[in-house]
């Protein structure tokens, strides 16, 4: 099994909101990437943000300022 | 439009028109179009209307231009919406959308554009021009493949899953997602097709709206000026001001269109379009129900050479064939 770790997660209503926010996190130099989303959130489909949970003020933020919509966010052993 | 969310991709202006008029109208409401519409209009409304729902058709004056001192008094208490096209498919004759969806928010009723004819060419900003819904292909003017296309809603409007089903997204709900653009784009999507677009759009944004328009519209001038005084010729629309789509129809004498159009191909290698033009209404209105016509459409690569041959080749047949 992968070895898990501690991350700070975005999940989306639609894959719409997903695209707008890794854009909005590329221009700004936020990291992370789109992941498909992990069954603890929802065992539905879709895509989620994931990123190292040190970082997850820089996204808090990001969400803010550039009014981005989302589901909920998360900290996850993932 | 600055939300994303509020833009939906469709597989054309057919489909976008289809998801509005089926969705925002019913039995018991009244709608008004014009005469100038495509059948992407006419077809979804003449639908509705066998459903219950009352519809009038504003008619067009001699040169094809709405008549726009119809429209208040086709207004009744059960109306619900206008819609309309920005510019005939036929004529290139534009409608005044500002001045109609103007008159739409005084009335408090809705208003759909088709920009099948000028998304691309034509600036259109839904708010200063009050359209509630923009439909739009991209496959004319927007330089996109063909299956490409979409429809933009102004913010606070809902309009009614057309189509549901994959959305990629909670994929446990017995319900479509009510999120936009999700809740109006039930399964995969033409996402080639939709790259094809996007370098498109990028392509106009570098050229410029106002760059293209006035090329295109140079190059409609001159061919105008060029075919309007040959003496079998007939063109048909509203040449009074140039502020118009980019396109010229005529007919040389009682020549059947397609002939004509089948001659410029062959003999010419000019690519036009003949006969009946999915705008049943306006070929009547013309009367041009039985003959057609030649529609020739200029855009930003034809140059004035071709231009000139395009003049030659229009001469030469009405010569030959009176």
């Amino acid at each position: 099994m992968r070895p898990k770790e501690l991350c700070f997660l975005v999940a989306f209503h639609t894959t719409t909101e997903a695209l707008a926010l890794e854009e909005a996190a590329r221009s700004a130099d936020v990291p992370g990437r789109l992941i498909p989303i992990p069954t603890q959130i929802t065992a539905g489909c879709g895509l989620a943000w994931r990123m190292p949970i040190g970082e997850k003020e820089k996204m808090k933020s990001l969400l803010t300022k550039c009014d981005l919509k989302y589901e909920n966010i998360y900290e996850l052993m993932i | 439009m600055d939300d994303p969310a509020r833009v939906v991709f469709t597989a054309n202006s057919t489909q976008s028109l289809n998801i509005a008029i089926s969705g925002l109208f019913g039995k018991g409401d009244h709608v008004i179009t014009t005469a100038m519409e495509h059948n992407s209009v006419l077809r979804p409304l003449y639908r509705k209307e066998a459903e219950g729902m009352e519809l009038t058709i504003i008619p067009c004056d001699e040169k094809g231009t709405v008549r726009y001192d119809l429209l208040e008094q086709a207004v009744k208490p059960n109306t619900k919406g206008i819609v309309c096209t920005h510019g005939s498919n036929l004529t290139g004759n534009l409608v005044d959308i500002k001045r109609i969806g103007t008159f739409s928010r005084e009335k408090g009723i809705l208003f759909v554009v088709d920009a099948s004819q000028t998304a691309g060419v034509f600036p259109i900003h839904m708010e200063e021009m009050g359209i509630d819904v923009l439909c739009f292909t991209g496959h004319k003017s927007l330089l996109g493949p063909q299956g490409t296309g979409g429809m933009c809603l102004r913010k606070g409007l809902e309009i009614p899953s057309f189509c549901v089903g994959g959305s990629g997204v909670q994929s446990y709900s017995k319900t479509h997602p009510a999120q936009m653009p999700t809740h109006l784009e039930a399964g995969t999507l033409n996402g080639h097709g939709i790259a094809g677009l996007s370098a498109a759009l990028d392509w106009i944004n570098k050229t410029g709206l106002t760059a293209i328009r006035e090329t295109e519209q140079k190059r409609m001038r001159q061919f105008y000026e060029g075919v309007r005084k040959i003496p079998q010729v007939t063109v048909y629309g509203d040449f009074s001001t140039w502020e118009r789509a980019p396109i010229v129809s005529l007919n040389i004498g009682d020549n059947p269109s397609e002939d004509v159009c089948d001659e410029l191909a062959v003999g010419y290698g000019i690519a036009t379009r003949g006969g009946a033009h999915c705008a049943p209404l306006m070929h009547e209105q013309l009367g041009t129900v039985e003959q057609g016509a030649v529609r020739f459409s200029f855009c930003y690569f034809i140059t004035e050479e071709e231009v000139e041959k395009a003049i030659l080749a229009v001469k030469e047949i009405a010569e030959a064939w009176t």
